[in-house]
């Protein structure tokens, strides 16, 4: 108890110095919790575009992105009529803009891709989808940002398009976006033939390996991921977690110099008090634990808050309606107990240093300016 | 050079010096020249002298806080060294009571009590006893949740002498303990240290400029220039 109250009394003694070390561990807490969380909703409703109604994709080898990817019709025919397919679909991905708005996802899909099959129809009918060229299928949101509806003509890019239909999906990207016929996409980005990925959809899961194999040896220019596989490996995936951690940890190591600010202030101007313990007593690591004592109550305290202001920011953010559908305001539990630990693991190297000295506080020395 | 057991060859000596010998700035200030010093059991011994003699420096190395150049320091029969029983010595063989309370102004009276019992590890039941028993002696009982601002320098200073006698030392090390308190608070503090030396069986060694407290010590020793020049029976 007297133990807790040594650390605690340092902290009440200095407030202000105390609450603005806490509030640069929240800070960086909140920054790193709500740039992870966005770009993971990001990757989540891009790779489960993916994953609608499939377990595998099929895509082009060694690009570095799904819009620059090339899989030929001739492909899709061909694994459509492999014996343990069910369905597969080909999906050609493209960015398109409209008056006032420079980005909007275009998906190249079949009347029977499992986007249109499955999505809750607002307007229009499914079945009139891909009977004419210049048919096209909004997302609601896109709906209401390009204020059209079903009938209206919108001009997306050099064409302009009829409005048949207007679905509403949980999804984002596919909310704001445009669903075209595969083969008015495929004109419109002059990519008569092929489309970005195949999603495909096993008889039975367990052919996931066998199939993968048949791809490689058929196709050698084409790989074929499960969903899993795809968002571990996808470079683009991996580029966006690494920005996202690395921007946190930036704002952690700022948070870090924060915390070793204020307790090297704490052990500077308390030598005297140190060698008092010392004299009665106090070992090495009792000193030391003192010091990483404070700061992991900063520490702590300051996680919280930032878990506290990252949440808030990230609810925030979702009740925006430009960015509604886009960000998923879910906290993984995994990357909750990442930022908790690396903010004390952030606060434990931050007192480092000061412990050290501490501990090497020689008491006579420290008594002897009475 | 000098052993304050003369007077009954059959007390046991407790704290001993051989030869002591300390210099600060690389030799340039020399402060103790080849000591010897004998302390027994249950006795009060005063160290006299000018300032700048030595006598905080001889307290130091008996306390462990410092190291001789050259000499050896025994407490209790074994050795000091800071890196083996340094621990030791300070938890459970000496207390330090110094001029300046020393107490941590944030804590009350009975926490800054009983920091040695928490550095030692001591039960918390047992402290508290400890506690209770020392500030009933040292008239403080009534005092043990006000925090060190509000006490006034004898109470200060008497609580300093219960956070020393904490873990039973049977060795009282004092660097002028009275010195920065007036006339009265000054008797009855050192009437107090005298009090629990005796029924504690603790022995005091005590560093101080005031004659008059140092006579009425078991032994009076005599400092000057970094040597142990006089040592006699006060009383």
């Amino acid at each position: 108890m007297i133990f807790l109250k040594l650390i605690l009394t340092n902290l009440r003694r200095h407030r202000i110095r105390s609450l603005i070390s806490v509030a640069g561990i929240a800070f960086s807490v909140a920054a790193m919790l709500t740039v992870v969380t966005i770009l993971q909703g990001a990757i989540g409703m891009f790779s489960s575009i993916l994953s609608s109604d499939s377990e595998i994709i099929v895509f082009e080898r060694n690009v570095s992105d799904l819009f620059f990817s090339n899989v030929p019709a001739a492909a899709v025919e061909q694994i459509s009529s492999w014996p343990m397919v069910a369905h597969a679909d080909p999906v050609l991905f493209g960015i398109v803009s409209s008056a006032g708005h420079p980005i909007i996802t275009c998906f190249g899909v079949t009347s029977a891709d499992a986007r249109i099959r499955k999505a809750t129809w607002i307007a229009g009918d499914r079945l009139t989808f891909g009977s004419q060229s210049d048919g096209v299928v909004l997302g609601e949101r896109a709906a209401q940002f390009l204020a059209v509806q079903v009938g209206d003509h919108v001009p997306i890019g050099h064409a302009v398009f009829h409005i048949i239909g207007i679905l509403k999906t949980a999804n984002g990207f596919e909310d704001g976006g445009v669903f075209m016929p595969l083969a008015s996409a495929q004109s419109f980005f002059h990519k008569e033939g092929s489309s970005s990925v195949i999603t495909i959809k096993l008889k039975n899961k367990d052919d996931a390996a066998s199939f993968k194999s048949m791809v490689k040896a058929n196709y050698g220019n084409l790989i074929a991921l499960e969903d899993a596989e795809f968002n571990r490996s996808y470079s683009q995936f991996r580029i966006l977690k690494a920005t996202a951690w690395a921007v946190g940890a930036c704002g952690l190591l700022l948070g870090g110099l924060g915390v070793a600010n204020t307790m090297i202030m704490s052990v500077f101007t308390r030598i005297r008090e140190i060698a008092i313990l010392r004299v009665n007593g106090f070992s090495n690591p009792q000193i030391g634990t003192m010091i990483f004592g404070e700061s992991a109550v900063v520490s702590l305290v300051g996680a919280l808050a930032g878990l506290l202001i990252g949440t808030a920011i990230l609810f925030a953010l979702k009740l925006i309606p430009a960015l509604d559908g886009y960000v998923d305001p879910t906290i993984h539990p995994a990357v909750l107990l990442i930022v908790i630990l690396l903010a004390l693991f952030t606060g434990a190297a931050g007192a480092f240093y000061p412990a050290i000295y501490a501990m090497r506080v020689r008491a006579v020395e420290a008594l002897r300016f009475e | 050079m000098i052993a304050s057991s003369q007077s009954n060859p059959q007390s046991r000596i407790v704290l001993q010096a051989k030869n002591l010998w300390k210099s600060y700035d690389h030799g340039a200030i020399a402060v103790l020249k080849g000591v010897d010093f004998e302390a027994v059991e249950g006795q009060a011994v005063a160290l006299c002298g000018p300032s700048g003699c030595g006598k905080s420096t001889l307290l130091h190395l008996f306390g462990g806080l410092d190291e001789p150049d050259s000499g050896r320091v025994f407490v209790n029969g074994i050795e000091v060294n800071r890196h083996r029983n340094l621990l030791r010595l300070l938890r459970h063989e000496v207390g330090f009571v110094f001029q300046l309370h020393n107490l941590i102004p944030d804590l009350t009276l009975a926490e800054n009590c009983l920091i040695p019992t928490v550095a030692a590890g001591v039960d918390r039941r047992v402290a508290k006893a400890r506690l209770m028993e020392l500030t009933e002696r040292t008239g403080l009982s009534h005092r043990l949740d006000q925090r060190i601002q509000k006490l006034s320098g004898g109470e200060r200073q008497r609580t300093a002498l219960c956070r020393a006698l904490m873990n039973r030392p049977k060795i009282l090390l004092a660097d002028e303990p009275t010195g920065s308190l007036d006339e009265k608070n000054s008797a009855m503090v050192f009437d107090l240290l005298l009090d629990l030396v005796a029924t504690e069986n603790v022995t005091l060694l005590m560093a101080t400029h005031d004659r008059n407290l140092a006579e009425r010590c078991h032994h009076l020793v005599e400092m000057h220039d970094g040597r142990i020049h006089e040592l006699a029976s006060a009383r």
